[in-house]
């Protein structure tokens, strides 16, 4: 085998090992994650009871209680996204292992990647509960829903969305009490701006402008008008997010390894306590 | 133990034959920080961690730097393991640069530092699993080597399963020894391996250090403040002081220079100041630079 070819393998093996871990700790914290599960059905009821309080016809009840459901569920899932990836360096540094995987032949690259996949992973099963649940709960009707591409369509924002999360995660590196917070604080503005449970247009024009940066303003609308009207991928959707899929990535990476290199200037690459 | 190394790392061909295991020179670390004692807003000053340190380790050499808190051994390693980034001078591994040719070195080296540093709620097997992915090592392999590994550092099978949480201090010292030695590293680096042990663990562990230098042909940089296990456990013995490195040479070489008995007296004889008496007001050098 060549060099090269070990060292993929390697990579491959090390990208295994993040979700393996990953696994292992969900495992551990079953009962927690049952419990957070809970808290962000509730959550989201609060939200989608909005709809039955508007006192519209039966219609248009529903459909603005699947709006409001499909914003909170794409906020649950971007929540896992950005909570895993800005604990990348948080959780580690907590547990005391931050040092001895920062200092493993992994890639930085192969290292940030796993932990998005695992959160894609996770954050899909979450939101596919989260949405039936409260579907369920409410009472809402998706004759028409074509949840292959809500699905699809989530998944290729989910590559920009891992993208993001890399940007995001370099924060603890940077600043370890505050940074995890920010990371909080960007999933906010990045939903705040993507039109989570109305439409783009109903903002300032500024904040119409970066809403077309964000990958999340094409999932949000491609999912609503997949499960309200049954509209299948549309490229106006897709394409957005193919180019954001393509920059976010070596953008996050190169985001990283500046804070990273800030941090082995500093001292800053260590556990806490 | 060379039946422990993965075989998909080819070491051998990663190291400069002719270049030491290392090899330092001038290296220059400086923190900012604030004086405790001058108060919570007082400026930040230059914290000078390692001044200009220069030294060479030979291939399988077994090398102790003495310290007391705060005189730049952790510094030293963790420049040595490529988590921080030297303000001058330089440090080679292997004939490879530990900046500019970070990612070769991480192939060659592991540490045990004195945390033992695990995920709490996994157990030892699934430490040592995670640990061991980021080397190459597969499913298939660790299932024989890791309890392999951990009969050898006396570690009880029945608890390889126990979250890392439940273990003694000792006993989670064993695991990080043990994944240490699971990628079977050229160089290992020991950050004071034994510190708050007790004193039946403390011997247990030095005992494996002898059997890994009897058995490995690794090369083994230790960092302690413990002077009999330095002079037990290496072959020449160095004394850094606030940043500097006062010398580095063989025990009796070291006692003869000074004209001491102990290695406590010749640091007496070095600096003027007693070893146990220093003031140590930080446990880690960087500690206040990272929560600034």
């Amino acid at each position: 085998m060549s060099e090269y070819a070990i060292e993929m393998r390697n990579q491959l093996v090390g990208l295994f090992g993040i979700v393996e871990r990953n696994v292992y700790l969900t495992k551990r914290y079953f009962l927690w994650d049952l419990a957070f599960m809970v808290w962000t059905i509730a959550n989201t009821l609060t939200i989608v009871f909005i709809a039955r309080s508007a006192g519209l016809s039966s219609a248009a009840e529903n459909t603005l209680a699947t709006r409001l459901l499909v914003g909170a569920t794409i906020w649950a899932f971007l929540g896992i996204i950005f909570e895993f990836m800005t604990e990348t360096v948080a959780w580690e540094r907590w547990e005391g292992t931050i040092e001895y995987t920062f200092m493993a032949p992994l890639s930085r690259l192969v290292h940030l990647f796993g932990q998005g996949a695992y959160a894609v992973l996770y954050g899909l099963i979450r939101a596919t509960i989260l949405f039936f649940a409260v579907a369920a709960f409410i009472g809402i009707h998706a004759p028409h829903a074509n949840y292959g591409a809500a699905f699809a369509l989530l998944a290729l924002g989910s590559v920009s969305f891992i993208g993001v999360g890399i940007m995001t995660s370099v924060l603890p590196l940077i600043s370890p009490e505050k940074g995890a917070q920010l990371g909080f604080v960007a999933q906010g503005v990045m939903l705040a701006v993507s039109g989570v449970y109305y439409q783009v247009s109903v903002m300032p024009e500024w904040m119409q402008w970066i809403a077309k940066i964000s990958p999340a303003t094409y999932v949000l609308r491609g999912d609503r008008n997949s499960i309200i009207y049954g509209t299948g991928l549309v490229w106006a959707d897709v394409w957005p997010l193919l180019i954001i899929a393509v920059l976010a990535t070596p953008i996050g990476l190169a985001i990283f390894r500046v804070g990273e290199r800030h941090a082995k200037k500093h001292g800053k690459l260590k556990r806490a306590g | 133990m060379s039946t422990l190394a993965p075989s998909t790392i080819d070491l051998a061909s990663r190291l400069d034959r002719e270049a030491p295991a290392v090899e330092v020179r001038d290296l220059r670390k400086t923190f900012r920080r604030r004086d405790r004692k001058a108060g919570r807003f007082a400026r930040k000053r230059p914290w000078p961690a390692l001044a200009d340190v220069t030294f060479t380790i030979a291939r399988g050499e077994c090398v102790a730097i003495l310290g007391q808190n705060g005189s730049g051994k952790s510094t030293l390693v963790r420049l040595l393991s490529t988590l921080l980034i030297a303000d001058g001078g330089e440090a080679r591994v292997f004939g490879h640069d530990v900046d500019r040719e970070a990612s070769m070195i991480r192939r060659l080296v592991n540490r045990v530092s004195v945390e033992a540093s695990f995920f709490k709620k996994m157990s030892a097997f699934e430490n040592l699993s995670y640990a061991a992915r980021f080397y190459g090592m597969t499913p298939h392999q660790t299932r024989k080597d890791i309890p392999e590994i951990l009969g050898r550092v006396g570690f009880p099978p029945e608890r390889r399963s126990e979250a890392m949480e439940n273990l003694s201090r000792g006993m989670q010292q064993k695991v990080a020894l043990a994944r240490a030695l699971l990628t079977s590293p050229v160089l290992l680096l020991l950050d004071e391996p034994t510190t708050g042990l007790d004193p039946r663990s403390k011997l247990e562990v030095q005992d494996f250090i002898r059997q890994v230098r009897a058995e490995h042909d690794a090369t083994i940089l230790l960092c302690t403040h413990d002077m009999a296990e330095a002079e037990s456990l290496a072959e020449r013995v160095g004394i850094l002081d606030r940043g500097r490195l006062l010398f580095l040479e063989p025990v009796e070489d070291v006692k003869r220079r000074f004209g001491v008995e102990t290695l406590e007296q010749a640091f007496f004889a070095a600096t003027g100041r007693e070893f146990e008496a220093e003031e140590s007001d930080d446990d880690d050098d960087e500690y206040r630079e990272v929560f600034a």
